[in-house]
């Protein structure tokens, strides 16, 4: 397989060029759904990190002794074990965190970027490969959360990460910490993203 | 490329099977298992104790009103809080006896059943006497969000408030008009029936060792003020 991308490339495209809400459009749910506040963004990307790299490495591990019909049941087991860890986890040391993001933490398992890549990259490649995808794809997603949920945070309650940095005199835009604020926010940002990636064809 | 005649019992030997084919299913599920219990069996003792504080946090409230509780916690005043187990109906409650000056304020009953994805846990808060619910609480659930997680709303919830605990609870998708209905969520009636469900097996558990727990407590507090009263 000479013409699989390298670790490094794995890396490198999972960041931008290969972004998985900008580009891939894909795990929306969190992405509409825990970016009302910084903090639980932020949770909710380390928590996919831990899933993804685990389940990458794991995958690529036994990639020879899968089968093509019992491939997807091994990719959700795993997946699923890893998420149960976390959700017990959080919900052992980082309990009020556990109870705000309630039922999505349990829902990693169903986040498609995971299964998208135990499939395009975990099964095919080798251990080093695949955990440089896994960061490099969890960098992307935790980007993407960071920028939606800073638009957010801020517009919707004037504070970043809980600490105030507008004047208290900013009316804050409750719509934003509410679901609809997740739709414009992202639809206004994926509409920049793709003109910024249009112009740059233009140019070269 | 695995077509089905490949991959269904046939004649080609043992291989063929599905369940041979699937051992690796079968010990990753084994070995992801036996791994997820040693991490409940770890971490359970401290997300146990992180509900029961939570739990001691929300009894003021529960048995008190919200208002109360908060004036309560602002002149630094703390209510005793007795935990104790009482068994009735097969099941073994948690629960949580609220005193002021020895008096009962009221119980607080930790309950469970299952919802509509998975258990949900509360807590009931009922007067000294348990003849009236004066709180619910949502200790934990993973009902759909949007729909079935309204019950954790203090809208939804504190329809409970004020309700007699003599009579069986249901939630209706109409109006609620009678003193037992409450109005089921829209879209999430299942979640909403579990709830009703859930209180209604504990109370009718519990109401007679509550009261009796109560009475028996009253005769050797019998020489203090009995009008005491919750200053707001």
């Amino acid at each position: 397989m000479a013409d699989q991308p390298t670790a490094f490339e794995r890396f490198t495209q999972g960041i931008l060029p290969e972004n998985p809400v900008y580009r891939q459009l894909l795990g929306l749910c969190p992405v509409l759904a825990v970016t009302n506040s910084m903090q639980g963004a932020m949770t909710m990307a380390g928590a996919v990190l831990f899933v993804l790299f685990c389940a990458n490495v794991i995958i690529s591990l036994i990639r020879d002794l899968l089968k093509p019909h019992l491939r997807i049941v091994i990719f959700t087991l795993t997946i699923a074990t890893f998420v149960t860890i976390v959700d017990r986890f959080l919900a052992a040391y980082m309990y009020q965190m556990s109870k705000s993001l309630g039922p999505y933490i349990p829902l990693i398992i169903v986040n498609c970027i995971i299964i998208c890549r135990c499939e395009v990259c975990a099964s095919k490649q080798s251990v080093i490969t695949a955990a440089s995808d896994a960061i490099g794809q969890s960098l992307g997603f935790a980007l993407a959360l960071a920028s939606i949920a800073s638009v957010r945070e801020i517009l919707g309650t004037g504070m970043f990460f809980g600490f105030r940095v507008l004047p208290e005199m900013w009316p804050d835009w409750v719509i934003m910490v509410l679901p609809p604020g997740a739709f414009l926010t992202f639809g206004l940002l994926l509409g920049l993203v793709n003109w910024v990636v249009a112009l740059k064809k233009a140019k070269d | 490329m695995n077509t089905p005649e490949q991959t269904m019992p046939g004649n080609k030997g043992i291989s063929n099977f599905f369940i041979f084919q699937a051992w690796l299913v079968l010990l990753l599920a084994s070995f992801f298992g036996a791994s997820l219990a040693g991490i409940q069996l770890t971490l359970s003792p401290k997300i146990e104790a992180n509900k029961l504080n939570e739990t001691l946090e929300k009894v003021p409230e529960l048995i008190l009103g919200a208002e109360a509780a908060q004036a309560l916690s602002k002149e630094n005043r703390l209510m005793d809080i007795d935990r104790q187990f009482i068994e009735a109906g097969n099941k073994i409650y948690s629960v949580f006896q609220a005193k002021t000056n020895g008096q009962t304020d009221g119980w607080v009953v930790k309950a469970s059943g299952q919802g509509y994805a998975d258990r949900i846990e509360l807590l009931v808060g009922v007067d000294a006497k348990a003849d009236t619910i004066t709180g619910l609480f949502i200790l934990d659930q993973k009902e759909t969000p949007g729909l079935g997680n309204k019950i954790m709303e203090p809208a939804w919830r504190n329809q409970f408030n004020n309700r007699p605990t003599q009579q069986q609870m249901t939630a209706v998708k109409t109006k609620a008009s009678a003193a037992n209905e409450i109005n089921a969520i829209t879209g999430a009636t299942i979640s909403s029936k579990a709830v009703c469900d859930i209180v209604n097996q504990t109370l009718n558990n519990l109401r007679q060792p509550l009261t009796k727990a109560d009475s028996n407590e009253q005769k050797p507090s019998d020489n203090q003020p009995n009008n005491h009263q919750e200053k707001k």
